[in-house]
């Protein structure tokens, strides 16, 4: 379980989570919402250390993760998350292949000449044949991408996924089936996963709770379904899709 | 105007932190890792198999063109073209040799390594090292830096090569120098200390050049702009440090009798 206890993150004067105070379930989907500049991608690169925080506790299985600040450590926390990068973040110098089989070099024992059949069965589990492994990242489209980068994630087997923003950028069918991919892997592997986004239609579909963060604090957090009952007027909006509501006059008086 | 010269002051100093603070990073990973050695040879042949054509070409010519001036500012002196092998060599070996090589290093292979480094720093490929249990300076960084100080002083030594023919050519053939004259005017004012004094020069070069290019690299963000002022600032810098590293280099080495 992760506890996260009244997480600060500053860059200089911009103090971009103010108050965050969350928890996220052992083998659940949470879901983190909100607009744009809102702090969700400062959170998750919080919670995988590639960013410190201000003040603040994230608790993993009890142990404070903020208070690490060996490289080394940092290296073993890492080992038990996984991260879906909002674009992939596929090395670009490298096949496919390469690219899925790239983290069990440095995380993992696993022997080289087991790589081949590695890269079939994490690739298969994304949907995607085995020809693909030879391709560059470049011959790819915006939805392969993806869910290659979520097979070299998968390669690792993390006990945590993060996916930052998984269905942007992506058509409807695409964005779900990339949902659909969230839910299989959270069902067949029984990971946590963490799931930023704003696209309302997805987070309905996998999260098991859902909280929305607005302004540096969590305005709201609970099941899909008090989501959709809440009266929480920000929320509302957000949920509804707007442009009339309190988070446009706000964004008006800036 | 006092605070864009404050603000100009702070960065450079900023800079001058990180790049300290990167090479501390690297000592610290020398002896932590295992080393990257199929990373290192790529590099060694990007930053030096690729970059020996054009440091040839760059090199005969600046011999040829030495060989010229020196050979009709003496002629018109003296009469005679003589000691145009002795001022070749000499220039090439101490100076131009390790400077021009230099140059030519970090506006190819530098700016290249800068671009790289960068675009994998705003698409978040630096940030996917660190989930993959890699650090950058261990993957990225200590390879381009072994490969800079490892191919640079044997590119140097090409060039001094190249250049020597180029000014021989120009002699011989342009001149009318003979070439047993040419060659016997190099090994009779030369001495190791004088290839000394431009070999120890290229170490230094190469350590900065990898340093300053890895750095911005690094530290890019802003998107494609971004790697588009990084690269330029990174072959900005190293040119104007190589030629100001020169002066205290000659300084230094001459103080100590080298």
């Amino acid at each position: 379980m992760i506890e996260i206890k009244h997480l600060k993150k500053s860059f200089g004067e911009k103090h971009v989570l103010k108050d965050v105070n969350l928890t996220l379930g052992k083998g659940q989907t949470t879901c983190i919402l909100g607009g744009s500049g809102s702090g969700k991608s400062t959170l998750i690169k919080c919670l995988i250390g590639l960013l410190q925080a201000t003040s603040g506790q994230i608790l993993v299985d009890g142990r404070d993760i903020t208070k690490i600040t060996s490289e080394m450590k940092l290296a073993a926390l890492r080992r038990r998350f996984g991260y879906l990068f909002q674009e992939g973040a596929l090395f670009d110098s490298m096949t496919v292949g390469e690219n899925v089989t790239f983290g069990l070099k440095y995380l993992t024992d696993v022997p080289e000449k087991d790589y081949p059949k590695i890269i079939k069965e994490k690739l298969a589990l994304v949907g995607l044949k085995e020809d693909v492994a030879q391709l560059n990242p470049s011959e790819l489209s915006g939805g392969m991408k993806k869910r290659v980068s979520l097979a070299r994630v998968l390669a690792v087997g993390p006990e945590v996924i993060l996916y930052d923003e998984p269905t942007t950028g992506l058509d409807p069918i695409m964005s779900d089936i990339i949902s659909d991919l969230i839910i299989d892997l959270k069902n067949k592997l029984g990971v946590t996963s963490v799931v930023i986004t704003h696209d309302m239609h997805s987070a309905f579909k996998i999260a098991d709770k859902i909280a929305f963060l607005y302004e540096g604090n969590i305005l709201l957090q609970g099941t899909p379904e008090e989501f959709r009952k809440t009266d929480n007027p920000y929320v509302k909006q957000f949920v509804s899709g707007s442009s009339k509501g309190p988070i446009q006059m706000k964004l008006m008086k800036e | 105007m006092f605070t864009l010269i404050g603000k100009y002051v702070l960065r450079v100093f900023n800079d001058i932190g990180g790049c300290t603070a990167m090479l501390r990073s690297c000592l610290f990973w020398l002896g932590r890792s295992k080393f990257e050695w199929h990373q290192t040879a790529d590099q060694c042949v990007i930053i030096g198999v690729e970059s020996l054509g054009v440091t040839a070409l760059t090199s005969l010519f600046t011999g040829m063109v030495l060989a010229l001036q020196a050979g009709n500012t003496i002629g018109n002196i003296f009469g005679d073209p003589i000691f145009v092998g002795t001022i070749v060599t000499f220039s090439l070996i101490r100076e131009l040799g390790p400077v021009l090589t230099s140059v030519v290093v970090s506006g190819r292979a530098g700016a290249a390594v800068t671009a790289q480094i960068g675009t994998m720093a705003v698409t978040e490929q630096i940030d996917a090292l660190y989930t993959l249990g890699t650090n950058p300076i261990r993957y990225l960084v200590i390879p381009r830096m072994c490969a800079f100080m490892f191919t640079l002083p044997i590119l140097t030594l090409f060039s001094n090569l190249f250049g020597i023919i180029g000014g021989y050519l120009v002699a011989v053939y342009a001149l009318g120098v003979p070439g047993e004259v040419y060659l016997t005017d190099i090994t009779s004012y030369m001495g190791v200390k004088d290839f000394m004094h431009g070999f120890i020069k290229t170490f230094a070069f190469a350590l900065m050049i990898g340093t300053v290019c890895c750095y911005k690299g690094i530290s890019t963000h802003g998107g494609a702009e971004g790697v588009g002022k990084s690269t330029t600032g990174a072959v900005v810098t190293t040119i104007v440090l190589i030629l100001v590293l020169d002066y205290f280099l000659t300084a230094i080495l001459t103080a100590f009798g080298i």
